[in-house]
């Protein structure tokens, strides 16, 4: 099949022939909201589902189905998102929505705007920008997912956005530990025992900037907390706006699996920050930007708080000792005082050049 | 009368053209010929010469659809099931081991009533790692819902995969196809070959049309929602009801493929070789009809009156039809180019799935005799088929034989 011309030099001209690097699609170019009162009140994804009380992770399905509004195709990875949010005959969404497996949301999302793509040029559906989005979990995304949402960041004429959620564990599945899980943290594959305190020795997975650095032609990495919802929505909609494949990390603080009152889930998501242990930033165009506490932490204007003070409101940590604790805080330390990009990109810099 | 002369183009289009090509050529011209708009791709031999086919296609322009090459086999079953759900008509495959890679995606598509249209070049699976053809890899699908046929000429590659669209995107059935071509005797062989013309193709084969199941924002659904043991089970009779329905609408589909295209196909589950005086008959799927067909030649010079029934869709199993025919014989010999690791008698997939349709129909019940042969793309000789076919006459005569039997096996 392969037709070989050897030793022949081929011509160099230009001809009639497709030259097109990227063919790019319009999007929806969505302004960011200009403060709380300006955004709509119409929800996407509203009543039906049965999430816990104090779900982060619901709470920023709603946040971005709201971002998006209604010309947008949501592809829903398995995970707690999926089953506690869509029984049959009570589903909450507003917007078409389909499920997808656990591992592929890369690959539904790339499935979705392919059809639309091609569908639109044969005049099959009529010309519009759509939103399409695969929110996946820290299982659908950072774990069993990751080759397809990598793949599908390579491809730049698809619009579509993969948001991540992250409450660092398997939550449907009677909390597990996951990619994401922090060090340390008492999962049910991770129990404490007699012999052994500390059952999950790895580290977290610094998801973004693996995408960020691994696929250079994404327009828009970032970082993103629903205790900044404001924030976030905006960041969502630049991602949908820019054009081409885009991905989102967002932390979600879960009740349930986390093991704290659903009363302070809002404020450990801001204690998560202020202690450096999740640093908001933005990559748009290779260019990154911290945002919020996380700059003013890069900045030396805001002194990071101890991370005991997040760990100690959670059941998860509650069998960690001082050791633990500080081993804890030397890590954390280490990312914003070794690092080469503080926060971000885990190279060590040589202090002595 | 120069009004009467058509532009050279204007021929095309409604005139058959023949042509030298492979199987698999053959299954991207109807690709083509079906204007598909979501292909997906990922390496594994020997399915995936069909997918350098499309890309070339695409490449000058004869085609116009999204080529995406996947990082797995599973994302490209994914990417293409969801593709399906938007409205688009797609095309996939795969090979052996590259197939069960994206088994959660297979079980997943069919289960969603999803239709699509995929090539298996039939491959053994591992290990040991072998490129020879199997038929284990397809027969995987075979209690999910799958419709699943095994051709066995360029040509009928081509037909089938024209009539596997018209079948899966029938609104009544809803399901993906499968399409088996042994790997390497059909996928890499040359045939001369009847291209359709564009305009009878798209008059057997209108456009894909989901109705209200499309995933659009003008048409809000939630597309496989969490069900539990309040409604899966009449989710699953759903999918039950297809395959009570299938048999018809594939001899629908046939029927009208026959008054299209002009080429008559017979009974559309199987084809009957040398039957109608035979006493005894051979079974099988693919491509082994060819030295069997030769054997059967060869034998009938000696007297033996042995014909040979091909099996083309195996899902759904034409099971009444299927008693109806071989009730009509002596003794039976089953070609299985298949395992079913430790099945009733130990035989292999389909020497099972014919006495159990012979068991519960059949006016008679003739031997069914089981031959594991084939295997790892070892060939299917014409001494085997003489040696198969003697086997079933012993049978046929009262000698007992073992029901399951393995023919070409070294040492």
């Amino acid at each position: 099949m392969r037709r070989v011309t050897h030793g022949l030099e081929p011509e160099r001209k230009k001809n009639n022939m497709s030259t097109t690097f990227v063919d790019e699609k319009p999007t929806q170019n969505l302004e960011p909201f200009k403060g709380v009162k300006k955004v709509p009140y119409e929800e996407y994804f509203t009543s039906g589902h049965r999430t816990c009380e104090g779900c982060e992770s619901a709470q920023i399905m709603r946040l971005m189905a709201k971002a998006a509004g209604p010309r947008t195709i949501v592809l829903g990875a398995t995970g707690c998102m999926y089953v506690a949010n869509t029984s049959y005959y009570s589903t909450p969404w507003g917007v078409p929505w389909m499920h997808t497996q656990l591992g592929a949301g890369g690959a539904s999302a790339l499935g979705t705007a392919a059809a639309l793509r091609v569908l639109m040029r044969k005049g099959v559906l009529k010309d519009e920008p759509i939103n399409v989005i695969a929110f996946v979990g820290d299982g659908g995304g950072a774990d069993m997912g990751l080759s397809a949402i990598s793949a599908t960041l390579t491809h730049p004429d698809y619009n579509l956005l993969i948001l991540m959620y992250d409450n660092e564990e398997y939550g449907n599945t009677d909390i597990q530990v996951s990619g994401t899980s922090p060090y340390g943290a008492n999962t049910s594959f991770s129990t404490p025992g007699k012999v052994k305190r500390i059952m999950h020795h790895r580290w977290k997975k610094n998801v973004a900037p693996l995408m960020l650095v691994g696929h250079p032609t994404c327009k828009y990495v970032g970082t993103i907390s629903t205790s900044y919802p404001l924030q976030a929505m905006n960041n969502i909609r630049k991602a949908l706006s820019i054009g081409g494949p885009t991905f989102i990390h967002c932390l979600n603080p879960c009740p349930k699996g986390w093991d704290f009152d659903p009363y302070i889930a809002f404020e450990l998501g801001e204690l998560a920050v202020n202690t450096g242990i999740w640093p908001l930033y933005e990559v748009e165009n290779g260019k990154l930007k911290l945002y919020g506490k996380t700059e003013q932490i890069a900045n030396g204007r805001f002194k990071r708080l101890p991370v005991r003070e997040y760990l100690l409101k959670q059941g998860r940590f509650a069998h960690f000792l001082d050791e633990d604790i500080e081993f804890f805080q030397s890590k954390v330390d280490e990312m914003w005082e070794k690092w080469l990009v503080p926060g971000v990109i885990p190279l060590q810099k040589d202090l002595e050049d | 009368m120069a009004t009467l002369t058509m532009p050279v183009e204007e021929t095309k289009k409604v005139q058959q053209q023949e042509a030298l090509i492979t199987g698999a050529e053959a299954i991207a011209i109807a690709c083509k010929l079906a204007n598909v708009d979501v292909v997906t791709a990922y390496p594994i031999r020997p399915y995936d010469t069909v997918m350098q086919y499309m890309s070339q296609l695409v490449a000058d322009g004869e085609l116009d659809c999204e080529f995406i090459v996947a990082e797995s086999e599973n994302s490209q079953f994914e990417i293409v099931k969801h593709a399906s759900v938007c409205g688009a008509r797609v095309f996939c495959g795969s090979s052996g081991i590259g197939w069960m890679y994206a088994m959660e995606v297979l079980t997943v598509t069919p289960a969603l009533r999803v239709p699509m249209v995929c090539l298996v070049g039939n491959r053994a699976l591992d290990d040991p790692g072998a490129f020879g053809v199997e038929h284990n890899d397809a027969l995987a699908v075979r209690d999910l819902g799958w419709l699943l046929n095994w051709v066995d000429t360029a040509q009928e590659a081509l037909d089938t995969a024209l009539i596997s669209y018209r079948v899966a995107e029938d609104r009544r059935i809803f399901v993906p196809a499968a399409i088996s071509c042994d790997g390497a005797f059909l996928t890499h062989s040359q045939a001369l070959v009847n291209v359709p013309a564009a305009e009878q193709v798209r008059q057997f084969l209108p456009r894909y049309n989901r109705g209200e199941l499309l995933l659009h924002p003008d048409n809000v659904i939630s597309v496989a929602p969490q069900a539990n043991e309040d409604w899966v089970m009449e989710i699953r009779r759903q999918n039950y009801a297809v395959t009570e329905r299938a048999c018809d609408v594939i001899r629908e589909v046939y029927a009208d493929f026959e008054r299209i295209f002009g080429r008559k196909y017979g009974n559309p589950f199987f084809e009957e070789y040398l039957t109608e005086d035979a006493e005894v008959v051979l079974f099988g799927m693919g491509t082994l009809s060819t030295p069997v067909k030769v054997a059967i030649r060869k034998m009938r010079e000696l007297g033996k009156k042995v014909g040979f029934v091909r099996l083309r869709w195996f899902r759904p199993f034409a099971g009444a039809e299927i008693a109806k025919c071989l009730e009509r014989f002596r003794a039976i010999g089953v070609i299985d180019r298949d395992l079913s690791l430790g099945a009733p008698d130990l035989s292999g997939v389909v020497a099972t799935e014919v006495r159990s349709a012979m068991y519960t129909r059949a006016k008679t019940r003739p031997p069914v005799l089981d031959f594991i042969c084939g295997l790892g793309g070892r060939e299917v000789t014409v001494p085997d088929v003489e040696k198969m076919t003697d086997i079933v006459f012993q049978a046929a005569n009262g000698k007992s034989q073992p029901l399951t039997q393995w023919i070409g096996l070294r040492g």
